[in-house]
């Protein structure tokens, strides 16, 4: 794990956690002093060799960093691009979060604080703070909507074993936002001896630099092992996009290099002409949500709109600032996936490379097959495209299973 | 001055603290909100706080989530907040308005104020918007004579204090608690210690709130603030009551009590 920064971090965001017109903190006056104690923690962290030898150790020995990046050949015989696969799924509690967790109870040990607090949509994120609050021993309270606590019980047995609360939040449209003002509620009365251990990088500063921070070594690794396996940089590099953690993850490493295409594909539900999808950057406007600007699904007074996605982790109306940025200086492109798209990737990667896919990395992989074409063309040969596989696929058997019928009537 | 500075004369010359009163616009429905704030000010409310409800509102406990979502699902807008105001100003008190920052910025900044300033509203209370984000908010509010209203919090460090009571005018708004809003039955110890942070860096008037519910303890907050502000218990009187009439008579009962507990400031 390198301390350098590279040139974009040095950048961006600015000292009050702005990328460009987005980011900021639009918070209660109560938690900014929590926000500030963060924000010194953070950059002590980051400078400081011994925090960073801890965290590589923890990613290397416990979560299994650097994860594979695998030259998935049939599937790449399919549909006409060499993709690699960048294996966050094979991380130990099957996903991409676990660094942000790992990076964060360190932070939280450091501050001296005991009890950490966490929003969970799909329930992987509160998984991971579960794990790490277990292996920290901190104590642990996840807030999770009351439609996803059924959506996903599987987690929710996860975390109580793993020895957290996990409280059903019944307000509002009882998904992932509504836990997030729940969790922001709770750590306004307890931000004493609570950290907020956010899942995604969003929020208000410091947490959309800080989430990336932890998460950055996908892209790193990435990076040198396409450099290692095909002897150039790919071509592109894709993920899908709810809050964003995981695409910030593996871009973050590409920003500086002009000749690599970055692609957020975003959750489009039904559709984004149906109204019914997730897609904050491509269907939503400016706005404040959670403590920062950013692109929000809005209605025309400013209240949010509830977003749709088969995808439980991507089914938040709101993203990433630094994603929003992004966008707007046109350095990542951003595009729509459908539910319908979605799952004939996940069927397609399943039975060409036998690995089941989390529901929201199959974003990732539908949108890479429809831009392969597109590449191809414009490159004049067979583009490199490293695919974020953010996450595994066994928490959403159940889901895909119903979708595809494969369900044994009881 | 301002009218709210006005208030806050009247009632420090009297012996007493400013009673402020909290109510979503549009709860239970348009009408029956401007019903409800003119029951207040006849019972005795100083200064009617309209809250323009907002579907994430993070600073709120579960009382006026509840009266928040009524109040949408009863399709409210922004603009009806703005003829709540105009209403509700025409009985004479103070109406400040208390929101959410991204209506005020979906409706865009400047055309608010001159809308807010328009309809008779003395100028905003903005839980999730600090000096440090304010730059349009100063701008317009100075172009059209609006009070700000930040809040200072018991976790305020005396630089952040100092910096949002310097960006204030009106009246400071003092978090009582650690926590969101919502009727407490244990006073706050940290709202004294807060108030007199306070007012060690300014001579603006400063109102307390979170947790106050009861005429004992708007007596005990009037001993050392300027203004007590009550939401949530008044606002349960309507969730709990049966009718309309009904609650509207129970919260003319607890808007008496209130207002008679300001006026016993505990020593």
């Amino acid at each position: 794990m390198s301390v350098d920064t590279p040139a974009a971090t040095g950048r961006y965001p600015d000292a009050a956690g702005h990328f460009g017109r987005f980011g900021g903190r639009f918070v209660p006056e109560a938690l900014v002093a929590a926000l500030d104690e963060l924000d010194g923690a953070w950059r002590t962290a980051m400078g400081d060799e011994s925090f960073q030898t801890e965290f590589g150790a923890l990613l290397r020995d416990y979560a299994g960093a650097p994860s594979l990046l695998y030259p998935a050949r049939r599937l790449s015989a399919r549909i006409g691009a060499q993709v690699l696969l960048k294996r966050e799924d094979l991380n130990h509690t099957g996903a991409h979060k676990v660094r942000n967790v790992l990076g964060q109870a360190l932070l939280t040990k450091r501050m001296g604080k005991r009890r950490v607090i966490a929003e969970t949509g799909a329930g992987q994120h509160g998984v991971a703070t579960a794990t790490a609050a277990a292996l920290f021993d901190l104590e642990c309270v996840v807030y999770m909507g009351e439609v996803d606590t059924q959506r996903q019980a599987l987690n929710v047995a996860r975390m109580r074993m793993l020895g957290a609360t996990v409280v059903p939040v019944t307000t509002g449209s009882r998904t992932l936002k509504d836990a997030m003002n729940e969790a922001m509620r709770d750590w306004v009365a307890n931000v004493d001896n609570t950290h907020y251990l956010i899942g995604t990088a969003a929020g208000p500063h410091p947490f959309p630099a800080l989430v990336r921070d932890f998460v950055r070594g996908i892209g790193d690794e990435a990076r040198q092992q396409c450099l290692d396996l095909v002897g150039a940089l790919p071509d592109a590099v894709t993920a899908c996009v709810g809050g964003g953690s995981n695409a910030l993850g593996v871009f973050h490493a590409f920003v500086d290099d002009p000749s690599v295409r970055l692609y957020g594909f975003e959750a489009g539900g039904d559709g984004p002409a149906t109204g019914r999808h997730a897609a904050s950057i491509t269907g939503g406007s400016s706005g404040v949500l959670h403590g920062t600007r950013t692109y929000v699904l809005q209605d025309a007074d400013g209240q949010t709109i509830e977003s749709h996605s088969i995808s439980a982790g991507l089914d938040y109306p709101g993203v990433g600032p630094e994603h929003a940025w992004l966008h707007d200086t046109g350095r990542a492109t951003y595009r729509p996936v459908t539910d319908a798209d979605a799952m004939a990737a996940f069927e397609l990667l399943c039975r060409t490379e036998g690995i089941i896919p989390a529901i929201e990395s199959s974003h990732a992989l539908a949108g890479t097959v429809a831009i392969a074409p597109e590449l191809a063309a414009e490159l004049g040969r067979e583009p490199v495209v490293v695919v974020n596989l953010s996450g595994r696929g066994d928490k959403d058997v159940h889901t895909a299973g119903e979708y595809f019928g494969v369900l044994d009537k009881e | 001055m301002s009218r709210i500075g006005v208030a806050f004369d009247r009632a420090r010359a009297e012996g007493r603290a400013v009673l402020v009163g909290c109510m979503p616009a549009g709860f239970p429905t348009v009408e029956g909100s401007i019903a409800a704030m003119t029951a207040m000010v006849e019972a005795g409310v100083d200064v009617i706080e309209v809250e323009i409800p907002y579907s994430d509102p993070v600073m709120d406990g579960p009382v006026i989530q509840r009266a928040s979502d009524i109040a949408l699902a009863g399709g409210v807008r922004v603009a009806d907040t703005l003829r709540i105001v105009d209403a509700v100003a025409a009985t004479g008190a103070p109406v400040v308005t208390m929101t959410y920052w991204n209506p005020v910025e979906q409706y865009g900044v400047d055309a608010f104020a001159r809308d807010l300033a328009a309809a008779g509203g003395t100028g905003l209370i903005t839980p999730d918007l600090i000096p440090d984000e304010a730059q349009e908010w100063l701008a317009a509010s100075d172009a059209y004579g609006l009070d700000r209203t930040f809040l200072v919090s018991p976790s305020s460090t005396d630089a952040r204090l100092r910096m949002t009571v310097e960006h204030c005018r009106g009246f400071v708004y003092a978090t009582a608690i650690m926590g969101v809003t919502g009727a407490r039955e244990q006073a706050s110890a940290a709202a004294p210690v807060l108030v007199s942070r306070v007012r060690a860096v300014t001579d603006l008037p400063v109102g307390v709130g979170l947790g106050i519910g009861t005429g004992e303890q708007a007596s005990t907050a009037a001993g050392f603030a300027d203004g007590v502000i009550v939401g949530s218990a008044l606002i349960r009187c309507l969730l709990d009551a049966a009718s309309l009439p009904a609650g509207l008579t129970a919260l003319r009962e607890l808007s008496a009590e209130l207002a008679a507990g300001v006026r016993k400031p505990a020593s």
